[in-house]
C-alpha cells in the first residue's frame, strides 16, 4: 500500500514539474496543484504504515495509524488550498489585462540588456569612426 | 517571562482582526496598527533583556509538554531578531501611512501588513520545524498580498514569479519535513538536535542540503535569487523596504538556525556554503552594477549582502557567527533606510531611473544626506556599521585561514563601494532629465513629515548601531556562543523531560 502510494506521490511530482516548466500560466497553476498533492501524499505516507484511527479506548495502541502527519497533511492542503485560490485570482486579473496566459519577460531585464547592447553598438562605430580615420591619414 | 513569548504572535494577529473589522475607519486602523507593533516592540525588548538574564526562555503552547506540542523558544538571536524586526516594522509602517499610497488606498493594507509581522516573529519564535513551515506560509501570503495590492501589470508579472517560486521552496519544505518526520519520528526541533546524530551520515547531508535549498530560495542564496530583483521593486517603496530588511533575513535566520542547532558537525555544509556565499557576493554586486533602476540596483545589491551573512555562518566559529549576527542587525536596518530614501527620492523627482535623476545634492540636500549615511555605512567605510560587521567578518576569515573567501569579500566591497557612488553621482550630481527639473521646480518641495520623519530614525538607527557596536558586537558574540553550543537549547526545551 505505502509503495503504491510512493509511486503515486513520484509520479504527481513528475507531472507536475513538466506541467511547471511550461511557458503557459494555466499549465503551471495545474503543475502547482499536482505538486501539492504530491507533497501531501507524502506528508501522509510520512508516518510508516497505516492502521485503525487513532481514538483511545477503541483498540489496542499497537494498531493505532499515526495521527501527527494527518495534522500535517491537513494544514498543509489548507495552506496550499488558500494559495492556489490567490494564485488563481492573481492568473485571472493577468489575463484580464493582457488576453494572454503565457508568462512574460521581465521588462527591467530587456530593457539593461538593449542598453548594453547599444553601448556595444556606439563602442563598435566609435571604434570604426577612428579606424576610417586613421586610414584617411595615412 | 515565559508568558510573554507568544505575545509577538498573538498581537499582531488579533490586531489584524480588529483592523479587519475596523475597515472603514482607516484613523482607528492606524491606532490599531501603530498599538500592535509597539506592543511587539516593547514585548521583544523585554524579552531580550530577559534573556540576558535568565537563559532561553521557552513556552510549550497548550501546555503540551516539549515534543509533542508546540515549543516557542526565545534564544538570543530569535530576541534579537524580533527586537530589529519590530523597530524595522514601526518605522516602515510610519513612513506608509506618509506615503499615503497602497496603505490609504486599501484597507486591507494594516490587517495584512499585521499577518506579515506575526508571520516574522512566529518564524523567529517557533522551535517546531513544521511550526515554522506554517510561520513562513503566514509571512508569504500576507507578502504576495502586499505585492500585488495595486493590481498594476508590472506588479501582477512579477507577483506571478514571486508567488510560483515561493510556493516551489515551500513544496519542497512540506518534502523535507516529511522525509524528516519518517526519519526521526519528530518535528521539534529541540528532539531533532538530539535524534538527527542517531541518523546515518548520508540521511543527514541530504536533509542538510535539502533545508538549504528551502531556505537559500527565501534569502536569495546564489543560485536561487534570481526572483529576487525582479519581484521586490514592483511594490510601493515602504513594502519593498519591509521585504528587503525583513524576509531574506528571515531566510538567513532560518539557515542559522538550522545548521547550528540540528545538524552535528559532519553534516555542517561549511565549505558548499562558502562557495555559495562568494559567488552570492559576487554576482549580486555585478548584477546591481548593470541596473539603471534605482530600486532594482539596491534589490540586487541585496543579493550580494545576503552572501556576507552565509560566509560568517560558514565559517562555523565563534567570531564568525558573531560577525553574521551583527550584519544581520546592521544591514536590515541600513538596507531598509536605503529602500526609504529612494522611495523619497522617487517622491521628489517622480522617477527613479538613475538616467533621468541628478543634481538633487543641490535641490534637496536633506535627501542627499539621508543617503550618504547608510550608504557609507553599508559600503563599509569606517566608522560605520558597515565597516565593524565587515571587519569581524573579515577578521573571523582570516582566523580560519580562508583566504579566498576573504579575497572575494574585500573585492565585493570595493565594488560596492563602486555601486553606491554611481548612484550617488548619477542621482545627487549632475543634471536631470528636463521633465524631473521641471517638476522639481513646480512643486513646492515639501516632504510629508512622516516620510522624512521614519526615515531619519532608521538613519539613526543605523548610526546608533556605530555608536554601539562594541556592546552590540559583545552581544552577537553571547549569541554565537549560544547557537554553537546546541545542549543549551535542547535542555531549555526538552530540560524537565528525561
Amino acid at each position: 500500500m505505502s509503495v503504491l502510494l510512493a509511486f503515486t506521490s513520484a509520479a504527481l511530482f513528475a507531472t507536475g514539474t513538466f506541467l511547471l516548466l511550461q511557458r503557459r500560466l494555466s499549465r503551471i497553476l495545474i503543475g502547482i496543484g499536482l505538486i501539492g498533492h504530491g507533497t501531501n501524499l507524502l506528508l501522509e505516507i510520512s508516518g510508516g504504515a497505516g492502521g485503525i484511527a487513532p481514538i483511545i479506548g477503541t483498540g489496542d495502541q499497537q494498531d493505532f495509524s499515526d495521527p501527527l502527519p494527518q495534522a500535517f497533511a491537513l494544514t498543509s492542503i489548507v495552506i496550499t488550498f488558500g494559495v492556489t485560490a490567490f494564485l488563481l485570482a492573481l492568473a485571472f486579473r493577468s489575463w484580464q489585462m493582457t488576453h494572454d496566459d503565457v508568462v512574460e519577460d521581465d521588462v527591467e531585464d530587456r530593457y539593461v540588456a538593449r542598453r548594453t547592447q547599444d553601448e556595444f553598438v556606439r563602442e563598435g562605430e566609435a571604434a570604426e569612426r577612428a579606424q576610417a580615420a586613421e586610414e584617411d591619414r595615412s | 517571562m515565559n508568558a510573554l513569548i507568544p505575545l509577538p504572535i498573538i498581537v499582531p494577529l488579533l490586531g489584524a482582526a480588529l483592523c479587519v473589522i475596523a475597515a472603514r475607519a482607516r484613523w482607528a486602523q492606524r491606532i490599531v496598527v501603530l498599538a500592535a507593533l509597539t506592543s511587539n516592540l516593547v514585548v521583544s525588548i523585554v524579552l531580550l533583556v530577559r534573556v540576558q538574564d535568565d537563559g532561553i526562555g521557552v513556552t510549550q503552547a497548550g501546555g503540551w509538554p516539549a515534543p509533542l506540542g508546540i515549543s516557542l523558544v526565545v534564544d538570543d538571536l530569535a530576541a534579537i531578531m524580533l527586537v530589529v524586526s519590530s523597530i524595522m516594522l514601526l518605522t516602515v509602517f510610519v513612513y506608509a501611512i506618509g506615503e499615503g499610497q497602497e496603505e490609504s488606498r486599501y484597507a486591507a493594507f494594516g490587517s495584512v501588513y499585521l499577518v506579515l509581522a506575526a508571520g516574522v516573529s512566529a518564524s523567529f519564535i517557533t522551535g517546531d520545524l513544521f511550526n515554522l513551515f506554517v510561520a513562513f506560509e503566514m509571512m508569504l501570503v500576507a507578502s504576495y498580498v502586499l505585492l500585488t495590492l495595486g493590481g498594476r501589470p508590472g506588479q501582477v508579472r512579477a507577483g506571478m514569479t514571486y508567488v510560483v517560486i515561493s510556493l516551489i521552496a515551500s513544496t519542497f519544505f512540506v518534502v523535507a519535513l516529511a522525509l524528516i518526520y519518517s526519519a526521526t519520528g519528530t518535528v521539534n526541533m529541540a528532539e531533532l538536535a538530539v535524534r538527527v546524530p542517531e541518523l546515518s551520515h548520508g540521511v543527514r547531508v541530504g536533509f542538510s542540503l535539502l533545508l538549504i535549498v528551502v531556505f537559500g530560495i527565501k534569502a536569495g542564496l546564489f543560485p536561487l535569487f534570481f526572483w529576487l530583483p525582479d519581484s521586490y521593486p514592483t511594490a510601493p517603496t515602504a513594502i519593498t523596504a519591509v521585504f528587503a530588511g525583513l524576509l531574506t533575513k528571515v531566510g538567513v535566520y532560518a539557515i542559522i538556525r538550522s545548521q547550528t542547532l540540528l545538524f552535528p558537525s559532519d553534516a555542517q555544509q561549511g565549505s558548499l556554503l562558502l562557495v555559495v556565499a562568494g559567488l552570492t557576493m559576487v554576482v549580486g554586486v555585478l548584477g546591481a552594477l548593470a541596473q539603471d533602476d534605482l530600486r532594482r540596483m539596491l534589490s540586487f545589491h541585496i543579493v550580494s549582502h545576503i552572501g556576507y551573512m552565509i560566509f560568517g555562518l560558514a565559517l562555523f566559529t565563534l567570531s564568525g557567527i558573531a560577525g553574521a549576527v551583527f550584519y544581520i542587525v546592521h544591514h536590515i536596518v541600513v538596507k531598509s533606510s536605503l529602500f526609504l530614501v529612494a522611495g523619497l527620492a522617487e517622491f521628489r523627482t517622480g522617477t527613479d531611473r538613475l538616467s533621468r535623476l541628478g543634481g538633487m545634492v543641490r535641490s534637496t540636500p536633506t535627501i542627499a544626506v539621508l543617503f550618504a549615511l547608510p550608504a557609507l555605512s553599508i559600503a563599509g567605510i569606517p566608522p560605520f556599521s558597515g565597516f565593524v560587521g565587515k571587519f569581524a567578518l573579515v577578521d573571523a576569515g582570516i582566523q580560519s585561514e580562508k583566504w579566498v573567501i576573504v579575497a572575494v569579500s574585500l573585492t565585493v566591497s570595493l565594488l560596492t563601494v563602486y555601486v553606491m557612488s554611481r548612484i550617488w553621482s548619477s542621482v545627487f550630481w549632475g543634471e536631470a532629465d528636463p521633465a524631473v527639473q521641471a517638476r522639481l521646480a513646480t512643486s513646492s518641495g515639501r516632504m510629508p513629515v512622516l516620510m522624512t520623519g521614519s526615515t531619519v530614525v532608521l538613519v539613526l538607527l543605523g548610526l546608533a548601531i556605530m555608536v554601539f557596536a562594541g556592546p552590540l558586537y559583545e552581544l552577537a558574540e553571547r549569541t554565537a556562543t549560544q547557537l554553537l553550543d546546541p545542549s543549551q537549547y535542547v535542555e531549555a526545551v526538552l530540560g524537565g523531560r528525561s
